[in-house]
């Protein structure tokens, strides 16, 4: 396929678009046809394809300087569907084909196939995984707001069993109340997929930007689709469900749910007012969406203090953290804009691996310790060092010190807020900084103490580099080039690409 | 009054039952309903706007149509899975409520079940 592939690359780079979405798709139908000892095997080759699709379409857009364009069956939109891929789309491409095989690699101990007998965790674990990238890519590139849609549900219904996946009680109930509040989303963002249709016929994403206009209409859709988007994403006071569902599920599966998992539905927050409501004025709404986020900040961080369990304390770490996303939302228009646009992605990618990163050393310290208890921790971080540097350094990143990805998205969200004037911004990061500071002292201090351990098992070495590898790209990211942040205004309406 | 308006009306009123429904009920099952009476309503707004269509002279717009039918497919899979879920639930711990206490609670042990 690889020769076929290229060929067609070479005269369309369009077609490679597809080609994301169908990939691991066809992973889920070969698992699910050829049986569950093999659903292994199949995600694990798969993914390096998968990423060298996700850097061929990066590489197709940084060449051309344009979105990528590609119509299903050649009908152009309205009558067809677009599937478009601008520079955010790609960058979180790449994001989530990275951080999956990560995450997979990580999961070979816990979910191995095992000889002989067929195991349904093992083959449901591999399954859904693949269906997860799918829905992501699906989302990353839909350019029509139904197909959106159906992405965000496919993403949902892959998401909820990787909750529930030990089967437990807790995680049963994790996962139901993960779906209800998914549901309630769907349901609202459907709504206003409706009316949004009604008023202009169309759900093309490129089509509505020239269409639309500040109605009474089109607000009720905006307020509806983005309510529901917010119960998705778990920004506060719709994050009920999330630190008990990524707290209970596999360690693999809460890197994946928190890094990945929550952005797509953020993807869409920010597709939704950035690339469908240009003409409507953002200050209101974008006040009211920072103000969550600002909420969220503070209480998810405050909460983490009082966890007792790390996974716990990292689980309202995440919701904490999807509070900065939002802060991008009030400054995304006048001369500030480019900066708090990349501040917003800038976020997003360090959190996406700094978590992963966190989740899988946490996921390690549990397992070797027996346990993850915070008060237990004392000393740990002498018998499994390595664990304990990615968690810091995934932590750095989350506190927002320099050199981190983390310092340079609240650096540059600080500068767009304070160059618009909207100082409370800036203040409501840097506290919820220290407070970040704090939940990690909580953890590395008793860790890095002098008492002794006592280790169940030593952490293997190589799932130790998984989550290493993965802190180091969050650190990574401070050292983005500018031209870094021109590609990822790729695709952005005129005005805010004039501003760059 | 026309029958459209009557028809988004009556849409209208679902969703606000639903939603009513979906938040201010504990039981699971019930809010599992909610849902499927909030999606009847989306369903229905749907077929307004396919009948706004018709205007244009076509008998009614498809896309709509082909949009619930997609959407009864979703909602369909989500109540399976729910009701599954839910079942599993009460094979568990033998009640089926999602009462904060029964899931707030982290688990006594603490430790990762892998």
């Amino acid at each position: 396929m690889t020769a076929d592939s290229a060929a067609i690359a070479v005269t369309a780079g369009g077609s490679l678009i597809p080609l994301a979405i169908l990939l691991p798709a066809l992973g889920v139908l070969l698992s699910l046809l050829v049986g569950g000892r093999r659903a292994e095997r199949i995600a694990l080759a798969l993914m390096p394809v998968q990423l060298a699709v996700a850097l061929a379409i990066a590489a197709f857009v940084w060449r051309s300087g344009e979105p990528l364009v590609y119509t299903l069956a050649g009908y152009a939109p309205p009558l067809g569907i677009a599937l478009r891929a601008d520079g955010f789309s790609a960058v979180m491409l790449v994001t989530a084909a990275l951080i999956m095989p990560a995450a997979g690699f990580y999961a070979r101990t816990n979910f191995a196939t095992p000889r002989g007998e067929e195991r349904r965790a093992p083959f449901a674990f591999w399954t859904l995984l693949q269906g997860l990238q799918a829905a992501l890519s699906l989302l990353f590139l839909g350019g029509d707001l139904f197909n959106l849609y159906v992405g965000l549900e496919l993403l949902t219904f892959a998401a909820v069993p990787l909750v529930a996946l030990d089967g437990r009680s807790e995680t049963v109930a994790a996962a139901l109340r993960y779906l209800v509040f998914a549901l309630f989303g769907s349901v609202l963002y459907l709504l206003g997929v409706a009316l949004i249709y009604g008023a202009y016929g169309t759900l093309d994403i490129a089509l509505l930007a020239s269409r639309i206009r500040p109605e009474p209409g089109v607000w009720l859709a905006a307020g509806l689709m983005t309510a529901g988007l917010l119960a998705k994403t778990a920004l506060f006071p719709l994050h009920l469900w999330l630190p008990p569902a990524h707290a209970n599920a596999p360690a693999a599966a809460s890197a994946v749910l928190s890094g990945l998992v929550v952005k797509g539905s953020f993807f869409l927050v920010v597709r939704l007012w950035f690339d469908v409501l240009v003409p409507l004025p953002t200050v209101i709404p974008g006040s009211i969406l920072a103000a969550l986020g600002s909420a969220a900040i503070l209480f998810g961080s405050a909460l983490a203090l009082r966890q007792e369990r790390l996974k716990l304390l990292v689980a309202y770490s995440t919701v904490a953290q999807i509070g900065y996303l939002f802060v991008m939302f009030p400054l995304a228009a006048g001369p500030w804009a480019a900066d708090a646009f990349s501040g917003g992605i800038m976020q997003a990618l360090s959190h996406a691996f700094a978590k992963a990163a966190m989740f899988l050393s946490a996921g390690l310290i549990s397992e070797s310790l027996g346990h993850d208890k915070i008060a237990g921790l004392g000393g740990a971080g002498r018998a499994m060092p390595m664990t304990f540097l990615a968690l810091g350094i995934g932590g750095l990143s989350l506190m927002g010190l320099p050199p981190s990805g983390g310092f340079a998205a609240k650096w540059l969200l600080m500068k767009a807020s304070v160059a618009s004037g909207q100082w409370i911004w800036a203040m409501v990061m840097a506290g919820g900084g220290l407070l970040a500071g704090g939940y990690l002292y909580r953890v590395l201090a008793p860790a890095l103490s002098g008492e002794s351990s006592q280790l169940k098992k030593a952490p293997q070495r190589s799932r130790e580099s998984v989550a290493l590898a993965l802190a180091l790209v969050a650190l990574l990211l401070a050292f983005a080039p500018p031209s870094f942040f021109s590609f990822l205004q790729i695709g952005r309406p005129a005005a805010s690409v004039a501003l760059r | 009054m026309t029958s459209p308006t009557l028809a988004g009306l009556v849409g209208a009123a679902l969703v606000g039952l639903g939603l009513y429904g979906l938040i201010a009920n504990p039981e699971p099952l019930r809010k599992i309903l909610a849902f499927n009476v909030m999606g009847s309503g989306v369903f229905l707004v749907f077929g307004i706007v396919a009948r706004k269509g018709a205007a244009a002279g076509l008998p009614s717009d498809p896309v709509p149509q082909a949009m619930v039918i997609t959407g009864i497919v979703v909602a369909f899979a989500a109540s399976a899975l729910a009701v599954a879920l839910v079942l599993r639930l009460f094979d568990e711990t033998g009640s089926a409520t999602l009462r904060p206490d029964a899931w707030t609670k982290p688990s006594s042990d603490g430790a990762d079940a892998e």
